[in-house]
């Protein structure tokens, strides 16, 4: 197992280097610069500027620089709020993200997992049919569209969860809800279609001839092997849970970190738009070894290949 | 017609317990193709104690008889349209779930088929053999984990004692065989239900786990009702057997006057149509001689000549010369084929004997250059082998061709047996025309024994064996010299395997073809081989020709492998 995690680190390095190579340079050959905007700064003052961060320099020799400075886990200042390092930004916006993935993630597998057993298990009955046709809605609904119909209706009709804002708990239901179902009705059909292809397995025909109760054949013989494919999904899933969405935080105001990806894009924040980068490849990779870890708990002939 | 039913009328009915009765049980399958009716009302009874063979060929209706008993059928699509299964006096068929439960693994336990696929991967297999014990309340969990260790041992399963977190795919294929056999027998049932437990093993595995089958069952005092399509095999162990055809009981009688007396012609086809490793046919009856024939006839069989086929040495096609294959595992390096010397020659077969993992396989494909080999040479028609450049590959690929064990995996689904067969002709521009080619593509299907109206089906459209004889028209396709037959009629019912074992003696007669045939099969391997090789642990341990290897065996190994295969299939003194 320890060597799994340590050879899991020792690919992650060139793994995040490539990354970070190609967004830097693309960033850089990208149009425009973190000082350009619609109200033309005086040319002094943006020479100056771009001095001041170092941007007057050859390309390379800024390259250079900035994994310098990445190696001592300085990811530099940002070129928007001047007053920020973009470790710090990430860091306050995190804990917001962090929070709306985690619950959207719970209500996933909570509202998913369930709901697949029971279409796997009454195939082609109505328990089936309507847990499948409303995750088909699930899946085709953008969250542009639900986020505001749940604001309609439990908002603004029946006046139960307040719409917009980040300040307490009760906040955190509606876009935790609107992220969460997308998620749901993914997982439910993995889910099905994992225990169908499990259910008619030799070794669940075993378990039923020993004389197992339903719920035992499914508890204790068909759910591990059943839901592998969600544990798989689960890593890049959880990934882009938590590190924020861009529709849901525009939506309901909230101050996550889903809309630095983008602004930062849009601003040629070069810094901000490579930390974000950096951090967002780094969860999926130690979220895949996590993935990893836990199929190997739960399929014990894994643990062995590695 | 029912041949050689028992004569008693009515049993009186003092004590049914333990007693299984299965009367008129007709099972139908409804797909969206169809219907079809699985068993068409048989008969069959076990009284305690008793060991009952039920044989029959794959369909014919043995598996779904024996899973209806304890209602493991998926219904849908299966269906139970008539019939009683009568247990202990009380129909089972009307049991409702829950209350079957209560039957299932306590008073009647399963074994399967495949005791791969049949243990939970993800469960340590003391818990899973434990498990009867704990769902019947037998036992608190702890006391049935003992019990479990204790019932492993005692069929042989040693490892758990050492290591008692040992997973199913820790173990061989025999050692998971035994485990199931642990589990099924823990909660001492009156009658244990065998689906074809040996069919997926090897013949020394399988003649162990017979003899433990034998012993523990008369210990306990467990009726057996054992499934299999191996008359032969079903002779060393059951005191009756019962044949079924198409969903019919064709014939029931104990066990020596079947052999002795079979009454049926499709029980006499059975018989006959299996190589023994005393008959020297040289071309096998098969069901359809039996079934279209009046059973009178003779079928056109003709007898092997006493001494080889050859007067004259033949001048070898392929020789290898201490060749080498290795592997790399955890445990470090593994010899598959371990400084082996062979060599065949031209239009002779060379039979390839050995349990799996002997490397039997690996030495097939090394001989094609499909596995790389470590070190060795070989020389094909006095030519070094060596695929360094594209038209040297050419070359022997071409001359050399391998029809493999599994015909469904080995055909691919989404070409029609027309591209299936043009293919390699293009790869290695055989016929110069589009229609030269496609003749000859018409001209091999005609060859073995398919038509012009096969070329547009896929191959899931055909039967397993029609499906094997379009393996063996592509490997003809390139026009080779030397065919490697992997296992090619391990997965075969003894009828299908006798007509495909036809089919290739009779392609090497008209074509000169030289065949390495590998095959586990000591029987199948003596009817096809002039001479053989046996191999254990990537060593070859024998070779002979095909009558001196049967008839006076050199090696301990050999003498075992020849002992493990059942008493009726060696000799069955069966004459037409």
């Amino acid at each position: 197992m320890s060597k799994l995690i340590v050879s899991r680190f020792l690919q992650a390095i060139p793994t995040i280097w490539i990354i970070a190579t190609l967004t830097f340079f693309m960033t850089r050959y990208a149009p425009g610069g973190p000082f350009d905007s619609e109200r033309a700064i005086p040319e002094e003052i943006k020479v100056k500027l771009q001095s001041h961060f170092g941007l007057d320099q050859p390309l390379f020799h800024q390259y250079l620089l900035y994994f310098k400075n990445l190696l001592r886990g300085d990811l530099g200042p940002s070129f928007k709020y001047p007053d920020w390092e973009v470790s710090e930004l990430i860091a306050t916006a995190f804990p917001v993200s962090l929070t709306l993935g985690l619950f959207s993630l719970l209500i996933a597998l909570l509202i998913g997992i369930p709901a697949g057993m029971l279409a796997a298990l009454r195939q082609n009955s109505w328990l089936d049919y309507l847990p499948m046709s409303l995750s088909m809605a699930g899946i085709c609904l953008p969250t542009f569209v639900l986020g505001p119909l749940l604001i309609y209706t439990l908002s603004t009709q029946l006046g139960i969860f307040p719409a917009l804002g980040w300040h307490g708990p009760s906040d955190w239901v509606l876009p935790s809800l609107t992220l969460g179902l997308f998620y749901a009705s993914y997982i439910a059909r993995l889910t099905r279609a994992g225990m169908l292809e499990t259910l008619q397995l030799d070794y669940v025909r075993t378990a039923r001839a020993k004389g197992a109760s339903s719920l035992r054949v499914l508890t204790k013989h068909a759910a591990r092997g059943g839901l592998l494919p969600v544990v798989t999904f689960l890593g890049p899933a959880f990934a882009g849970l938590i590190s924020g969405s861009f529709v849901i935080e525009s939506i309901f105001f909230i101050p996550g970190l889903g809309k630095f990806f983008v602004t930062a894009a849009f601003n040629r924040d070069y810094t901000m738009v490579l930390g974000t980068v950096l951090f967002y490849a780094t969860l999926i990779i130690l979220l895949n070894l996590l993935v990893d870890l836990l199929q190997a708990w739960l399929d014990p002939k894994s643990r062995e290949v590695r | 017609m029912v041949y050689g039913m028992p004569s008693t009328p009515n049993p009186p009915r003092i004590d049914l317990m333990g007693h299984l009765s299965i009367k008129n049980l007709e099972v139908s399958f409804h797909t969206r193709e169809g219907t079809i009716r699985a068993v068409e009302g048989i008969e069959l009874a076990i009284e305690p104690g008793e060991i009952v063979g039920l044989v029959g060929e794959s369909g014919s209706g043995k598996s779904v008889t024996c899973n209806s008993i304890l209602q493991l059928l998926p219904t849908p699509p299966a269906r139970v349209d008539n019939g009683k299964v009568e247990w202990s006096g009380k129909d089972l068929l009307d049991y409702s779930e829950s209350s079957i439960r209560k039957i299932r693994g306590k008073e009647i336990s399963m074994i399967f088929q495949d005791p791969m696929s049949c243990l939970n991967p993800y469960l340590p297999v003391v818990d899973q053999v434990a498990e009867p014990l704990i769902i019947h309340k037998i036992y608190n969990p702890a006391e049935a984990k003992a019990k479990a260790v204790e019932m492993l041992m005692k069929v042989g399963v040693k490892r758990v004692k050492e290591f008692p977190l040992s997973y199913p795919h820790e173990f061989s294929g025999g050692m998971r065989q035994r485990a199931m056999i642990a589990m099924a027998l823990i909660t001492e049932p009156a009658l244990l239900l065998a689906d074809e437990p040996t069919t997926a093993l090897d013949v020394t595995v399988q003649a162990k786990i017979l003899t433990i089958l034998r012993e523990l069952c008369s210990d306990l005092g467990v009726s057996v009702l054992f499934v299999s399509h191996d008359l032969g095999l079903v002779a060393e162990l059951a005191d009756r057997v019962v044949v079924m055809y198409r969903g019919k009981v064709v014939e029931q009688n104990d066990t020596a006057s079947i052999f002795k007396n079979p009454q049926h012609p499709y029980v006499k086809a059975l018989i006959a149509c299996r190589p023994t490793l005393e008959n020297t046919l040289w071309r096998l009856p098969t069901v359809e001689d039996f079934m279209s024939h009046s059973a009178e006839q003779k079928p056109h069989t003709q007898k092997k000549g006493a001494h080889s086929r050859f007067l004259h040495p033949r001048k070898n096609l392929l020789v290898g010369k201490d060749l080498v294959v290795q592997f790399t595992s955890e445990n470090g390096p593994v010899r598959a084929v371990d400084n082996v010397s062979i060599s065949i020659g031209q239009g002779t077969t060379l039979g390839l004997v050995g349990e799996s993992g002997s490397g039997k396989t690996t030495l097939g494909r090394a001989l094609l250059n499909l596995v790389t080999r470590t070190s060795g040479e070989i020389l094909f028609q006095d030519r070094l082998m060596d695929l360094g450049t594209r038209k040297s590959e050419m070359y022997f690929r071409k001359s050399m061709q391998i029809i493999f064990q599994d015909p469904y995996a080995s055909l691919n689904p989404r070409l029609t047996i027309e591209q299936t067969l043009l293919e390699p002709m293009m790869v290695h521009q055989i016929g110069n025309s589009k229609k030269e080619r496609l003749k000859k593509v018409i001209d091999l299907l005609e060859e073995v024994g398919l038509g012009e109206e096969h070329l547009a089906r896929y191959p899931h459209e055909f039967s397993g064996g029609q499906r094997q004889r379009i393996c063996v028209a592509r490997a003809l396709s390139t026009e080779p010299e030397f065919i490697v037959c992997d296992e090619c009629v391990s997965a075969m019912d003894v009828s299908v395997q006798a007509q495909v074992l036809n089919l290739l003696k009779s392609l090497q007669d008209s074509r000169g073809l030289t065949y390495l045939f590998i095959s586990h099969d000591l029987g199948v391997v003596k009817f096809m081989s002039d001479e053989i090789t046996v191999m254990q642990n990537g060593k070859i341990v024998e070779t002979g020709s095909a009558e001196c290897i049967y008839n006076d065996p050199q090696t301990e190994y050999t003498k075992q492998l020849i002992n493990s295969i059942p008493l009726a299939n060696r000799s069955v003194n069966f004459s037409f």
